[in-house]
């Protein structure tokens, strides 16, 4: 069984971001870029797969800028097999990416295809389930747990009141949640090798998918900040303050 | 404009995180509700009397009855046929089930909204709410998430919605409901809580804060969260976490114990009334967004304040 994981590269999540002072966005000049935390996860757990003998090939996805290839070495050094990248500097909105990675899948014919349950940039959480509804497949959402059962794979949920199982019949898409594993450090040797691995340059023409975007962004702002605070000295001062917005007794 | 609410529910009840998304369908026009799952009839007459609403429909299905998104998902196309968006509660559900309505109505969706600014305007955090980004939607049907604490809650009674009963679209056969695990709460639920205790990483482990969270919680008639460090280190389960990526809260107070205030859980919890912030390191940036802050050691503190109270 092969596995499709798409990747997406992000501003990296220890980064604070700045929106630009004209209100068109954030402004991501010269600021630290990495692979989507959730993403790291996914490509973390279909290797995982393969060294269980459950899968036989990872095959990394990513649709954005030239760039976007760090993001594939990334995936390939921690040891996934081949990538394909979809190079645009357009930004694709989940439901375009959802039509690319819809088409990627028809060649590729994976078994599972894990993604991110959501990327930290435009904090979406769409591109699985869109996937999994353009596809006709089942969908296992913000998965804690993935098991293999023939034909079938066991997920396991994280949901409000606390965890879901699922048995969806494969293909199947499965979106990660932080606690599905701790993914790996790529090694420098194994980075070495990464470089060496297939990568495939295309172009949403190839794929013959409207993508243009549905949403216009008519502005990006800063949030509202909070008035300054004061320090209390002791718990005593905490108290009096708690009792006077009538919380405590 | 007419909207369709769907409605979350659990154990027989219509959720809070409905009555919200309900006061962000109004601002778009007519508001009919969707009830989905199994035996719930109960359900629906409740949805009826949320004040505001027209049309209830209900589908009682077994195929239903786990909200599983491949088969509410073609349910609820089939009703968008007469409806022009479709409003749902950002909750885990929710965030399950419209993406894959809105691919198969060939639209993007606006998760999370935090205002509605016109028919076709809307306000979302972006960046793990680092910017709020206004778009507007060019499709001709919305399919939209929204943010409960960003809301008023719609007042449960005084309404008188119809029911009118849908047939359902059945099982689609992908995916069949194997079981839960419901984490158990004797306190209020994180995210209709008015106050809530957090602790974080700085609690040693998961003994210290039941010793010292739970009982100021229970004090102050609170529910209790966590960070994503206490969640990883195994302090609390993980759906006590409050951040981008758990649970987004905005109670009237908020006490966070022992939390650094990483932009992650901040994204969880800024929009809370007043902020407290107990640490013994003053240069924490939990203090930056606090309204008060006590520098001190919660190993101390807190059993003082607890006793206080």
């Amino acid at each position: 069984m092969k596995i499709l994981v798409p990747v997406k590269r992000v501003i990296d999540y220890n980064v604070k971001p700045r929106v630009k002072a004209d209100g068109t966005g954030v402004d991501l000049a010269n600021v630290k870029m990495s692979m989507n935390p959730f993403d790291e996860i996914a490509v973390e757990e279909a290797i995982r797969l393969k060294e269980k003998g459950a899968a036989s090939e990872v095959v990394v996805v990513s649709i954005g800028v030239a760039k976007a290839q760090e993001t594939l070495r990334t995936a390939l050094a921690m040891g996934a097999d081949r990538a394909i990248l979809i190079q645009t500097d357009d930004e694709v909105e989940p439901l375009g990416v959802a039509k690319l990675l819809a088409k990627v899948q028809e060649e590729e014919g994976a078994g599972l295809i894990i993604l991110g349950k959501q990327a930290i940039d435009d904090d979406s959480n769409q591109t699985g389930q869109m996937l999994a509804a353009l596809l006709g497949r089942p969908q296992g959402t913000f998965a804690s747990k993935v098991e293999m059962e023939g034909d079938a794979v066991s997920v396991t949920r994280e949901v409000d009141g606390g965890l879901e199982t699922v048995k969806l019949t494969t293909p199947a898409i499965i979106t990660t949640d932080l606690r599905l594993n701790e993914p790996r450090y790529a090694s420098l040797p194994n980075i070495m090798k990464a470089k060496s691995k297939p990568l495939a340059n295309k172009m949403p023409a190839d794929y013959g998918v409207d993508i243009s975007p549905r949403l216009e962004t008519v502005s990006v702002a800063e949030p509202a900040k909070r008035s300054a605070g004061v320090k209390v000295a002791d718990v005593d001062e905490l108290v009096a303050k708690l009792k006077s917005m009538g919380v405590a007794a | 404009m007419k909207t369709l609410v769907w409605v979350e529910h659990e154990g027989g009840a219509v959720k809070d995180a409905t009555l919200s998304a309900v006061t962000a369908a109004a601002k778009l026009g007519e508001v009919h509700l969707l009830v989905a799952g199994e035996s719930v009839a109960g359900v629906a007459e409740a949805a009826a009397k949320i004040a505001g609403v027209g049309k209830v429909h209900v589908a009682d299905d077994a195929a239903l009855g786990h909200a599983l998104a491949e088969n509410v998902a073609p349910l609820v196309v089939q009703l968008m046929a007469d409806h022009d968006a479709f409003v749902v509660p950002a909750t885990s559900n929710g965030k399950n089930i419209a993406p894959r309505v809105a691919a198969l109505l060939d639209v993007m969706q606006i998760s999370d909204i935090l205002s509605v600014e016109g028919e076709d305007m809307f306000t979302r955090p972006i960046y793990a709410g680092n910017a709020i980004a206004t778009v507007k939607s060019k499709d001709a049907k919305k399919v939209i998430t929204v943010r409960g604490t960003a809301f008023e809650k719609a007042a449960s009674e005084g309404g008188s919605g119809t029911v009118e009963s849908v047939t359902s679209t059945g099982d689609a056969g992908l995916s069949s409901f194997v079981g839960a695990e419901i984490a158990k709460l004797e306190r209020p639920e994180l995210t209709s809580a008015k106050v809530i205790v957090s602790g974080g990483r700085a609690l040693k482990d998961g003994e210290t804060f039941e010793q010292l969270i739970f009982p100021l919680a229970d004090k102050l008639g609170a529910a209790v969260g966590a960070s994503r460090a206490a969640v990883d280190a195994g302090y609390v389960p993980n759906d006590y976490q409050v951040g981008q990526t758990g649970k987004i809260v905005a109670p009237e107070v908020y006490i966070a114990v022992g939390i650094s205030g990483a932009i992650q859980h901040l994204a969880g919890m800024k929009d809370s009334k007043t902020i407290i912030a107990i640490n013994k390191d003053e240069d924490a940036p939990i203090f930056q967004v606090a309204d008060i802050g006590l520098v001190g050691d919660l190993f101390k503190v807190v059993p003082e304040l607890t006793e206080k109270l």
